[in-house]
């Protein structure tokens, strides 16, 4: 079975979806000769055509403009951010446009583009390189917001997300692009949007994270086992909209629950999962919801990510406080 | 220089071929008299000029009606295009049918004049949708709000229409103001590399709301920006329909032959306040005002139709009675209170509502139902 990185297994989606499909374009920064600066795009406008994968000037609110205009008349942009806080210009047409035109003009006009952006830190990058953005696209109504945290996944939701008729804010958790995985990708293993997945189940309490924390998650219900955890992960793959059934079947099972993001805690997207758990399970639950996220603070230098970043110690943390000893 | 529209590129483009006229184009003076100031500009064909008359005079009507609306609170708010009806009317006719229009909120006049029903032109301004029309069926984008975002879309609709094959161009109208935001800088770069159909109308009323324009820019021109982006400009008097025309259709002609987009600076003037709502007093002075008024774009175009032989008070009689009538039809449509539908709000945030959404439009129809019971 061949093995793919994250970033193969998103340079296949991309190029089985522009096989499938002449109206899917993809452009942005560096997409073109390069490939991409995670090599995302790598190959695509050399195979498939310099006018299916092209290089833009460098402006993202033109980048994500264009696109809308390119939606309007029947394409399927696929653009790419450079990075987080890189896609921050471009945020004016993302949610003022790009989020609203269809119910704009009562259905009139649809969006189906995708806008890629690599997210999160984790990879000794400078400033602006870290940013974990994931609240501020699914606060927006009318955006699809949607993060893989495996390999098999970054396939099968980014083919999911060039299909959708709605716009798609597709997260990419760029600390595991390196990570492998073996797997036979292709048509045929979409996944329908929208759907959380059980990594891993367990009976004592459930861990609920997305993107870049699913493998941090897994981190910490192997270790926890050892202690005689025995801790479910639930990956949300898509934040908006969110798939509270599954989280809530999960909670009620175990009740307990911890939930993972690597931004800051504050207002985060996690406060949300929390409070819908909380309002579904409150019966269920043996001890409040808590939190696991990055410090309130702004992205750290890399020398200090560590201290920022939460990992599988900081989740068995959370677990170990889930108030076990009033348990029934 | 100022033909740099007209002619094709045969060769590379200099800095200066891109430079606008030195002083606007136009064919008439402000009584109407014809100068030679239009650079080769071709004049446009009587019939059209003497239509665009018609529309102007209608347009014009139809912006008191709107006015007076929002006095009435049928309208919620109406940003008055009065004064600059050469801009509204003479850029809608130098568009094709397949042509797009991206409207700001200031150019409803615009779009009635590309024909889109009154009760649907005026959902946004009425309060009750946010674009009352098809856009894919009238060939008019929804009226932008964010300034100069809009820009893009055109470059980006115009770029995918030629990639399919489509002789179709887009223009966006935008103000002044936009001039001075990221995206319309972005939307003349990306419409250039990639030579986009796309023609960008700068009307130039000289107020952002209450801002001057000397506070929006230093440059000569707001047409002198497109050089910097490789993009051929023009400046033309917005009052003067002839010049508009000419410029627009050779802005048009010139997309529509592969040539790219271009810039036009229409130099014009909001005789009224922002909207209804603003005290324009606090920042102008009624003598600037005046003085525009004797620059009205209708009164100088009758002036030189009536000397060419193309108007008498027969016409003039007639279609003064033609712009009650269209403002009648317009109060009728708007005389009941609109009443959209609440349960609709939830209908179109995505292709298919969500569980949540579905969630509250239930308890959006039981909330309705309760307090409709006797």
């Amino acid at each position: 079975m061949p093995t793919y990185t994250m970033a193969q297994a998103l340079n296949r989606a991309l190029r089985d979806a522009m096989e499938a499909d002449q109206k899917v374009v993809v452009f942005g920064e560096d997409v073109g000769a390069l490939g991409g600066v995670f090599r995302v795009t790598d190959g695509l406008a050399a195979s498939l055509g310099e006018d299916r994968c092209f290089d833009t000037p460098l402006a993202e609110a033109g980048i994500v403009g264009f696109a809308v205009g390119m939606a309007m008349r029947g394409f399927r942009p696929v653009v790419e951010m450079q990075f987080d806080a890189f896609a921050y210009p471009a945020f004016e047409q993302v949610t003022s446009h790009v989020a609203k035109l269809r119910n704009r003009t009562a259905g009139a006009l649809s969006l189906p583009l995708v806008i890629r952006i690599p997210y999160g830190g984790g990879i000794g990058a400078v400033e602006h390189h870290g940013d974990s953005s994931e609240a501020y696209y699914a606060h927006t109504p009318g955006l699809r917001v949607v993060t893989p945290g495996t390999v098999a996944d970054a396939y099968s939701l980014l083919r999911a997300s060039i299909e959708c008729p709605d716009p798609v804010v597709f997260l990419e958790p760029k600390r595991r692009y390196w990570a492998r995985a073996e797997l036979e990708l292709g048509p045929g293993q979409g996944e329908p949007l929208g759907r959380a997945a059980i990594r891993r189940p367990g009976r004592h309490a459930t861990v609920i994270a997305y993107g870049p924390m699913v493998a941090t998650a897994m981190e910490a219900a192997e270790a926890g086992a050892e202690d005689g955890w025995e801790l479910e992960v639930v990956d949300l793959r898509s934040l908006s909209p969110l798939d509270i059934e599954t989280v809530c079947a999960s909670v009620r099972r175990t009740g307990r629950a911890v939930v993972v993001q690597e931004a800051p805690t504050f207002c985060g997207y996690g406060a949300e999962v929390a409070a819908q758990v909380a309002e579904s399970c409150f019966h269920y639950l043996e001890a409040p919801v808590a939190r696991v996220g990055g410090l309130d603070i702004p992205y750290p230098p890399p020398a200090l990510e560590h201290h920022h970043l939460p990992d599988a110690d900081r989740i068995l943390d959370a677990v170990a406080g889930l108030q076990w000893e009033d348990a029934r | 220089m100022g033909t740099v529209i007209t002619p094709a590129h045969s060769s590379p483009v200099t800095g200066s071929q891109l430079l606008p006229s030195p002083t606007p184009i136009r064919f008439l003076d402000e009584r109407g008299n014809p100068v030679d100031e239009h650079q080769g500009y071709q004049e446009p064909d009587l019939g059209l000029v003497v239509e665009a008359w018609r529309r102007m005079v209608v347009g014009r009507r139809l912006d008191t009606q709107c006015s007076a609306l929002t006095r009435q609170g049928r309208l919620a708010v109406y940003p008055s295009s009065r004064g600059q009806e050469a801009c509204q009317v003479g850029t809608v006719l130098a568009l094709g049918p397949d042509d797009w229009l991206f409207p700001t909120y200031r150019d409803t006049m615009a779009i009635l004049s590309r024909g889109v029903e009154a009760h649907e032109a005026l959902g946004l301004l009425q309060g009750t949708r946010h674009c009352g029309y098809d856009p894919q069926k009238v060939k008019v984008a929804p009226q932008c709000t964010p300034l100069a975002t809009h820009a893009l879309h055109a470059a980006g609709l115009s770029y995918a229409c030629g990639r399919l094959g489509e002789p179709t161009v887009a223009l966006a109208l935008v103000g002044d103001g936009a001039t001075s935001e990221g995206d319309f800088h972005e939307a003349l770069n990306f419409a250039a590399v990639f030579r986009a159909p796309t023609v960008f109308l700068v009307q130039n009323n000289r107020y952002a709301i209450s801002v001057p324009l000397a506070r929006q820019t230093a440059a000569p021109t707001l047409a002198h920006k497109g050089i910097g982006y490789g993009v051929a400009s023009e400046q033309v008097d917005g009052n003067d329909v002839l010049a508009v025309l000419a410029v627009v259709q050779a802005g048009v002609a010139r997309a529509r032959a592969g040539e790219g987009p271009s810039l036009i600076e229409a130099h014009t003037y909001r005789l009224e306040p922002h909207t209804n709502s603003d005290d324009a007093s606090r920042y102008r002075d009624e003598a600037e005002v005046e003085a525009w008024r004797q620059r009205d774009p209708i009164l100088r175009l009758e002036a030189w139709l009536r000397r060419q032989g193309a108007l008498d008070d027969t016409r003039a009689k007639a279609v003064a009675e033609e712009a009650e009538e269209a403002a009648a039809s317009l109060r009728a449509a708007l005389s009941e209170p609109a009443a959209p539908d609440p349960l609709a709000l939830f209908d179109h945030v995505y292709a298919e509502p969500t569980a949540p959404l579905l969630r509250q439009r239930a308890w959006l129809e039981a909330k309705m139902a309760s307090l409709s019971e006797p």
